[in-house]
């Protein structure tokens, strides 16, 4: 059945949106993580 | 004899015999273009190539848009195939650095608000009658990213892509104008005069060359239908990164992506011949493209205003601007506003991170655009 012009919208509004800032909220999270992790050491500087 | 010599001549007014109006508007609008670029310095590289490519196709009878005309074999070489805006990508993945998002990771935020005004101009299309595929494409303008809008609708909304990308480029080149009104109407004096402290902290290494292949592997698993535009910005970061190649790092943002920009922009401007593009629809194509980038800054700059209040007033709003793909242009914007009312405000080490989170969140937000419209069963799986 084709998808009415309204309800496409809207899906895309919140799955793209929606996917969007919890794709990026989780990857700041692992980034977060990673940081911990692997801390910047002085001796990278060199 | 005379016939002859009359039949010879004939071939060298064929050309102006052919002209209509809609020819010498178009070639008009190429000069337009070309004097934007040369005289007004927006986006040279870009808009210089698309003026003399919409020169070139709008000149009747040369026909170079034709089945062997050589912006054909262009156009069919790297526009059909999607190939320019990908080698793009591996160029700016190769020029940027993350670093200002990866010592503040926080900042992703700003960069996925900054994306809104895809999905409101989306809805905004579909309600002005444009069907699907279409108000996707137009909707990317939103993303305030060249290579991706050129991605999405060469390969949805072809018909388009004229429209899009001239749209997409002159307005990326003019965030420096539309942008600051909509931040000073948003915000209030004591918010723009609120100072953040530097930025704390520096990354590793091992982080710098991890990031792009997590963002790879995880974008990848979450948008496969974006991982073209995903994984070719992060194979050139990781180039970058990881140290070990730089001849191909410095091919990838100098040679190749010299070669393919020129490429592009007359392959962009052969699609804006005067039958197809002199129409209503590039108007409302052009007026939606204008709302989506002016959506995203007061998206982003709301976005900043809620993390200044969860701060508890430590985060400038300004900075949510800067949550565009438009880099580092962007960011320069939240400066240059920050600095206007306090002049020992810096605010350009936070706005990059805004910048390089809202560098990946536009190729992000497409990625998982196509993946939600594969899910939906509107593109082939």
């Amino acid at each position: 059945m084709e998808m009415d012009n309204m309800t496409f919208g809207i899906t895309m509004l919140i799955c793209g949106m929606g996917g969007t800032l919890l794709t990026l909220w989780i990857m700041s999270l692992i980034m977060g993580v990673l940081r911990r992790v692997f801390p910047y050491k002085k001796e990278e500087k060199n | 004899m005379l016939e002859a010599i009359l039949n010879g001549l004939s071939g060298l007014v064929a050309g102006f015999q052919s002209l209509d109006w809609r020819s010498l508007v178009m070639l008009a609008i190429g000069g337009v273009l070309l004097y934007l670029g040369i005289k007004k310095n927006c986006e040279p590289l870009l808009l210089v190539p698309i003026g003399f490519g919409c020169l070139l196709v709008n000149i009747p009878v040369a026909d170079l848009m034709g089945k062997e005309g050589f912006l054909r074999v262009i156009y069919n070489m790297g526009v059909d195939t999607e190939l320019y805006p990908l080698l793009i990508f591996v160029g700016i993945g190769a020029m940027t650095d993350f670093t200002p998002v990866l010592v503040n990771p926080v900042t992703f935020l700003l960069g996925a608000a900054g994306q809104c005004g895809i999905f409101l101009t989306l809805l905004l299309a579909l309600g002005l009658g444009f069907d699907k595929m279409d108000a996707v494409a137009i909707g990317i303008i939103g993303a305030c990213d060249g290579p991706t809008a050129i991605y999405v609708t060469s390969k949805y909304a072809p018909h388009l892509l004229g429209a899009v990308s001239v749209a997409a480029y002159s307005y990326m080149s003019l965030v420096p104008v539309i942008q600051p009104p909509i931040m000073k109407l948003l915000t209030t004096e004591k918010e723009r005069k609120i100072v953040m402290g530097s930025v704390a902290g520096q990354v590793s290494k091992t982080t710098r060359i991890l990031f792009p292949l997590v963002m790879t592997v995880f974008g990848g698993l979450i948008a496969p239908k974006g991982l073209p535009l995903l994984g070719t910005i992060m194979l050139g970061n990781f180039m970058r990164e990881c140290g070990v190649v730089q001849r191909l790092t410095r091919a990838s943002e100098n040679e190749i992506a010299n070669i393919v920009t020129l490429f592009l922009g007359l392959a962009i401007g052969a699609t804006m011949v005067g039958s197809a593009f002199i129409n209503t629809m590039t108007l409302k194509v052009l007026g939606l493209g204008f709302l989506a980038i002016c959506l995203d800054t007061v998206c982003g700059v709301f976005f900043g205003k809620l993390m200044c209040f969860l701060s508890g007033g430590k985060i400038n709003p300004l900075i949510g601007a800067a949550g565009i793909s438009a880099f580092p242009m962007a960011a320069r914007v939240v400066q240059r506003e920050g600095q206007k009312y306090n002049k020992k405000n810096f605010l350009l080490m936070h706005a990059m991170g805004a910048n390089a989170g809202g560098q990946v969140g536009s190729v992000l937000a497409a990625a998982i655009m196509l993946s939600v419209l594969s899910g939906m069963g509107i593109l082939p799986q």
